[in-house]
């Protein structure tokens, strides 16, 4: 059916503003990391008097941006490595197989979704620093607790996912690829999982999203060797004066990576979304 | 790996063959243990990092836990229900602050969900058919979700600064609409600021699950429609919406849980304290327990904010049958 012409406009009106709304404060970082520490500090400017790429390179030297990078880099890598492979895992279990306590464990692994972080960001500091004294492993304050704590963030959303999409891979074929000799979990790795590649690599763009972008837990289980960018980027704020073009240029850089990845992955977050969320 | 568990073709039948053999036991009790194998990781990480620490949380609601006794917490002392007395004893500044927190949190959570939701809807269905640059608005509209919280929300902190910011540029200098310079990030209007950055980062996730969720609406539907006679807006409202129903209780339970627990924002846009008109329950907890260093009232506090979720889920997952079939699985 052919859309009425009103229609058209009133898509089109809301399409440009929602755009406008969304870009906004992306141009907004864009340029002003582009500006000169004057041209931030004064009155807000549509167009740079000058355009400079020295906030660029001072990041580097004002906080130990790099050092922030690659913390995040190895905490938000291993604790999406980790998440996924747990939840194909779980998610295998719960599509294929019936056994008692199948309901309790979904409900109990989906109700951790609503627990405000908050809860438990005190009792598991202690709980860390416990097991740290007992055991002499490092948990708090290091990447290994960090790491822990991220994974589990991401879980109960990736398993709830999972076994939807699982669901949807016939359940002949692992049938049939046991038939012919495979074992179960043979099974899951030749058959299930590149069926489910879509869903898999919505789960990992997800729970890298989630620990890339956690603040709470980062501040307060981090120390001066295991900070991540999440904290570390406060450090252009001084006492007397926040380099805001500074700030502007470290997060647009902070962003690249996680937006491109995104985006080049969101066809499969979307298809993710279809079958696995939705159904 | 073997299929032990698979019977061999005619074993049944030999005659003589009393009971299983001890290969077949061993396989049956392999089959019982795998789905429990197969769970037991994401059992374990969830319980050491989420339901432990809850009950321990629990614990120390009870605790007269101040900063003397946090290197051995256990020595201190019992509180009975002091903690949460103190916590709803609406008449004195400590339950006062709490109330007013709670209520400022249901009413930006009500406005956040509703207004997420509602972008995400308009956008979904106004992009439900193609067009030209179709997928390059869908890219743009998920920059927001992709990124990461604290470049966002720090950008926005920057838009929202008095002197130098975007907004009072184009509100006051601009259109002239304000006699001043507004403070946004301090005062009544860093309620409204907040709320801003929550929808413009929150709507793109209703919007894919809305578009993932009109994916599956069968095109039939709105082509018998049409023969029938009814037109665009009939159409959204008798085939979209309905269709959506399933899609939108999961939505709106998962916006409310995320947009209630929110702690990154608030806490990037303003810091430790938040502003009295926008001081979400999260941070509220975070400062009765962190920076007043009291932490068996913020345990009580985070005891009740559970017990307040758990309660309007519950009510949520009885009213709505897509919610039984969901604890199903």
């Amino acid at each position: 059916m052919a859309a009425p012409r009103s229609f058209l406009w009133s898509r089109r009106i809301f399409l440009t503003l929602l755009t406008g709304f969304v870009l906004l404060p992306v141009y907004v970082m864009l340029s002003s990391s582009l500006k000169p520490l004057q041209d931030v500090s004064g009155e807000f400017r549509w167009v740079p008097s000058g355009l400079t790429i020295r906030p660029y390179i001072d990041i580097w030297s004002t906080v130990p941006l790099a050092k922030y990078f690659v913390n995040s880099l190895i905490v938000a890598g291993a604790a999406t490595v980790c998440s996924v492979v747990i939840a194909i895992f779980a998610a295998y279990g719960v599509s294929r197989y019936r056994f008692r306590g199948k309901r309790l464990f979904t409900v109990t692994v989906l109700s951790t979704q609503m627990f405000p972080g908050i809860l438990f960001l005190l009792p598991l500091f202690l709980i860390y620093v416990n097991i740290g004294n007992a055991t002499g492993i490092a948990l708090f304050g290091s990447r290994i607790g960090l790491i822990l704590t991220y994974l589990t963030f991401s879980l109960p959303f990736s398993i709830w996912m999972l076994i939807g999409y699982f669901e949807s891979v016939p359940r002949d074929l692992d049938e049939a690829a046991m038939v012919d000799g495979c074992g179960p979990l043979g099974a899951l790795f030749r058959v299930v999982v590149p069926a489910a590649v879509p869903g898999i690599v919505a789960v990992a763009v997800y729970a890298f999203m989630t620990a890339w972008g956690e603040v709470l837990f980062a501040s307060v289980m981090t120390n001066d060797t295991t900070r991540t960018l999440a904290v570390g980027l406060k450090g252009y704020a001084t006492q007397n004066d926040v380099y805001w073009n500074q700030v502007m240029a470290a997060s647009l850089v902070v962003s690249v990576p996680v937006v491109a990845g995104f985006l080049l992955l969101q066809r499969y977050l979307v298809a993710g979304l279809t079958a696995g969320a939705v159904k | 790996m073997t299929v032990t568990a698979q019977p061999a073709v005619g074993e049944e039948a030999l005659p003589g063959a009393t009971g299983p053999t001890p290969r077949r036991r061993t396989g049956r009790v392999r089959r019982i243990a795998l789905p429990y194998l197969l769970l037991l990781p994401a059992l374990l990480l969830e319980l050491l990092v989420h339901l432990v620490p809850m009950v321990i949380g629990i614990v120390m609601s009870f605790k007269e836990l101040t900063q003397f006794y946090i290197r051995d917490w256990g020595a201190a002392p019992w509180a009975g229900f002091d903690n949460y007395s103190l916590s709803v004893d609406f008449d004195a500044p400590v339950g006062e602050a709490l109330l007013h927190s709670f209520f400022v949190t249901c009413a930006f959570t009500v406005l956040s969900v509703g207004l997420c939701w509602l972008l995400g809807t308009v956008a979904a269905v106004y992009m439900q058919e193609t067009f030209r640059g179709r997928g390059f608005l869908r890219a743009v509209f998920l920059i927001p979700y992709a990124l990461p919280v604290y470049a966002a929300v720090i950008t926005w902190a920057f838009m929202f600064q008095r002197d130098n910011g975007l907004v009072n540029h184009v509100l006051h200098d601009q259109l002239g609409l304000t006699d001043s310079p507004s403070f946004w990030l301090i005062g009544d209007n860093s309620f409204v600021a907040l709320l801003v950055v929550s929808v413009w980062k929150g709507w793109p996730f209703a919007f894919l699950i809305v578009m993932a969720g009109l994916q599956n609406i069968p095109k039939e539907l709105y082509e018998a429609a049409a023969i029938d006679g009814a037109g665009m807006v009939q159409q959204i409202r008798r085939i979209t919406l309905p269709s959506l129903r399933p899609v939108n209780q999961v939505l709106v339970l998962v916006l409310f849980l995320w947009t209630f627990n929110d702690f990154n924002t608030p806490y990037v846009l303003f810091g430790q304290a938040a502003p009295e008109a926008a001081d979400l329950i999260s941070i509220h907890i975070y400062q009765s327990s962190f920076v007043t260093w009291n932490f068996g009232t913020g345990s009580a506090m985070s005891v009740m904010l559970l017990l307040f979720l758990l309660v309007v889920t519950g009510i949520y997952l009885v009213l709505t049958s897509r919610g039984r079939r969901a604890a199903d699985v």
